[in-house]
């Protein structure tokens, strides 16, 4: 871990009356240097937060957003739960699959894009929607969802972060 | 680059046009950069907090929540005033818990809240400790709400520069934290029991109660558990008493709420209204009616865990509280409102609703980590017009199997659109048994074997 990740972790750390409740912050600190979760840093984490690493490998499994192995450089995320999928989520996944020639959790061959579905994001009122790794997309229409790959094709950072 | 991206909720709904409701909770609407303190502040923010902490004592706080009839918006409907009285009067730490854990299907109400007016939570997660005696409280924000997150923590750092957060608190001798704490990504953390697990660095597992957080939660603490709009309210009442804020709603449901409008409907999205608004207004009025000049085929009326309800008159006329839901059969729950239109198929809207509960299933009991295998298998080969003479009747037997047998109330909701559907459209499901096609939808009339 950089040196810069390794203080932020010993400040969450401070955040908590227990060590340990500061591991899930701990972890996305991790994910956000590596893109996902590799065995080294893992393994700094427990050091630091005084937990077993056995018990940290838990969790990494048991959460979903935790990549426990490496994707693409954008993960789209497209959302299939019921409200997205009455307003054409099914076909938003099949057309991405399609232009981007990779299956479900698969990565393009460039590295790129790895394609995943998720379950209900919490903005219903606006579906279909999908995420670009922690970022979000609204009311995705079949066009936008051609502009976005398009986008993401050619991209070196996130054009959907916003502060 | 920037104008791609978005904010929750998208445009046109943050462009101010007149609410059917005054906003209150919604107000960011209305006033543009509500998470900026100064501008929070410049429209009464943070004078409940003065007035809790300079003026009142703990329990004159407690009291006036409980005046107030605010029940919890998570999904129970219980009394919150209510539940901060079960904390004991020991010495020792205590604590707050936010529940923005936001993940039913159908609910979208947290994220608004959270992105848009941060510092109306932080202020009531702060009363609500001062009413318990807490001196730090937890925003457990579901992980995938990264702006969420980061909106958050600009406020928190913001009302802490400005002395509303920390030692003496507006000069008091209260003093008090709070930590923003992310998710991972795990439906079964909104479980308050989970949530505390989650809190506490571990894996999402719900826990055996008794005892209850109140007598030994976080940190086996006494502990108060509330739903993020919950605490947001609880600003608007100790600004303005609890006597304005239950002139509002019905008789046992007081106040106002977000209710979360989905589906297929022209208009979807967070609409906040007094309690009591009934289906009508909200779906017609408000959301437009049924997109595509469609009629509703049924609905459901508080997020994927409450029975589907079929759209009479008197469904639809029914005032949206507890006791009025109740009194037809479901329930409010988180209030997310989902409109299915008649051209949905019901078996394959079930076995996206029961799918999701397969996914998020922790796994710790049998029952609901196998349960909801069989169930989403079963529905599947209806689904594609291999299901056989008898599965109905499987379908509701494992489903009764699992409801009831279950460690907690995930394994318990997964049966329910089953069990709903079945009632209102049984003849839809035989339709897909004796057909082998769908009777209604873009696959009417079509042969499934083998489709899939
Ligand atoms: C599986 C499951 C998921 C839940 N998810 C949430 C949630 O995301 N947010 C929430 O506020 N309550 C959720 N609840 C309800 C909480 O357990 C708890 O009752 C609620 O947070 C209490 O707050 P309230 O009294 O203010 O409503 C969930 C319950 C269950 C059984
Ligand atoms: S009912 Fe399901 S979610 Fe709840 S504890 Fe059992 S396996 Fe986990
Ligand atoms: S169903 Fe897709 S965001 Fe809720």
């Amino acid at each position: 871990m950089s040196e810069a990740g390794r203080q932020r972790v010993l400040e969450l750390k401070r955040e908590y009356p227990s060590s340990r409740s500061a591991l899930l912050p701990a972890l996305h600190v991790v994910q956000e240097e590596f893109g996902f979760i590799p065995a080294e840093p893992m393994a700094e984490v427990a050091a630091i937060l005084e937990v077993l690493q056995g018990d940290v490998e838990q969790v990494v499994t048991f959460y979903r957003m935790y990549n426990q192995m490496p994707v693409g450089r954008f993960h789209i995320k497209i959302c299939d739960s019921i409200a997205c999928y009455l307003r054409g989520s099914d076909e938003l996944i099949e057309q991405a699959g399609q232009k981007l020639g990779v299956g479900l959790n698969q990565t393009t061959t460039d590295g790129q894009i790895t394609l995943a579905k998720i379950e209900c994001l919490a903005a219903c009122g606006a579906a279909p929607c999908l995420q670009v790794n922690d970022e979000y997309l609204y009311n995705v229409t079949p066009e936008k969802l051609d502009e976005v790959l398009e986008k993401l094709t050619t991209a070196q950072e996130n054009p959907y972060y916003i502060p | 680059m920037q104008e791609q991206a978005q904010v929750f909720p998208p445009p046109p709904v943050l462009m101010t046009e007149k609410p059917p409701f005054e906003y209150q909770l919604l107000k960011h609407r209305a006033i543009p950069g509500m998470a900026k303190l100064e501008v929070y502040r410049a429209n009464g923010g943070y004078k409940g907090l003065e007035r809790a902490v300079l003026e009142m004592q703990p329990d004159e706080v407690v009291n006036e929540v409980k005046a107030s009839g605010l029940r919890g918006r998570g999904g129970a409907g219980f009394p919150a005033g209510t539940k901060w009285s079960f904390i004991p009067k020991v010495s020792g730490p205590k604590y707050v818990c936010c529940n923005a854990d936001e993940s039913e299907p159908g609910t979208f109400k947290d994220h608004e809240l959270i992105e848009n007016n941060p510092h109306q939570l932080i202020e009531g997660v702060l009363i609500t400790c001062y009413a318990i005696g807490a001196e730090h409280g937890f925003i457990y924000v579901r992980g995938e709400f990264a702006r969420g997150i980061r909106v958050l923590r600009r406020a928190l750092a913001e009302a802490k520069a400005a002395g509303l957060i920390g030692s003496n608190i507006l000069g008091s001798n209260y003093s008090c934290q709070i930590t923003v704490h992310p998710g991972a990504g795990a439906y079964i953390c909104g479980e308050e029991s989970a949530l505390l697990e989650s809190l506490e660095g571990k894996r999402g597992f719900p826990r055996l109660r008794p005892p209850f957080p109140a007598v030994a939660g976080l940190y086996a603490r006494p502990t108060v558990i509330n739903n993020c709009e919950t605490l947001s309210n609880v600003s608007h009442i100790l600004r303005e008493g609890a006597a304005w804020y239950s002139s509002f709603g019905t008789e046992k449901t007081k106040g106002f709420r977000v209710y979360c409008l989905s589906g297929h409907v022209e208009r979807p999205g967070n609409y906040e209204l007094a309690c009591g608004t009934t289906f009508r207004e909200l779906i017609y009025t408000l959301g437009g009616g049924v997109w595509k000049g469609r009629n509703i085929k049924c609905l459901i009326p508080g997020g994927s865990s409450t029975p589907m309800l079929a759209p009479t008159d008197e469904v639809l006329d029914t005032p949206m509280d507890f006791e009025g839901i109740a009194a037809r059969g479901s329930m409010q729950g988180s209030a997310g409102i989902i409109v299915f239109d008649d051209q949905t198929c019901i078996v394959g809207a079930v076995l996206r609703l029961v799918e999701f509960y397969k996914e998020e299933s922790c796994g710790k009991c049998t029952p609901c980590r196998e349960g909801t295998q069989w169930l989403v298998q079963m529905l599947h080969r209806l689904e594609n017009g291999e299901g056989r003479p008898g599965d109905l009747d499987t379908l509701l037997e494992v489903g009764g199997n699992i409801e009831g047998k279950s460690f907690c109330l995930l394994g318990d909701s997964a049966p329910v659109p089953i069990r709903s559907a079945m009632k209102l459209f049984r003849e839809e499901f035989e339709y897909h048994i004796t057909h082998k096609t769908c009777q209604v939808g873009p696959r009417a009339g079509k042969q499934l074997v083998g489709v899939h």
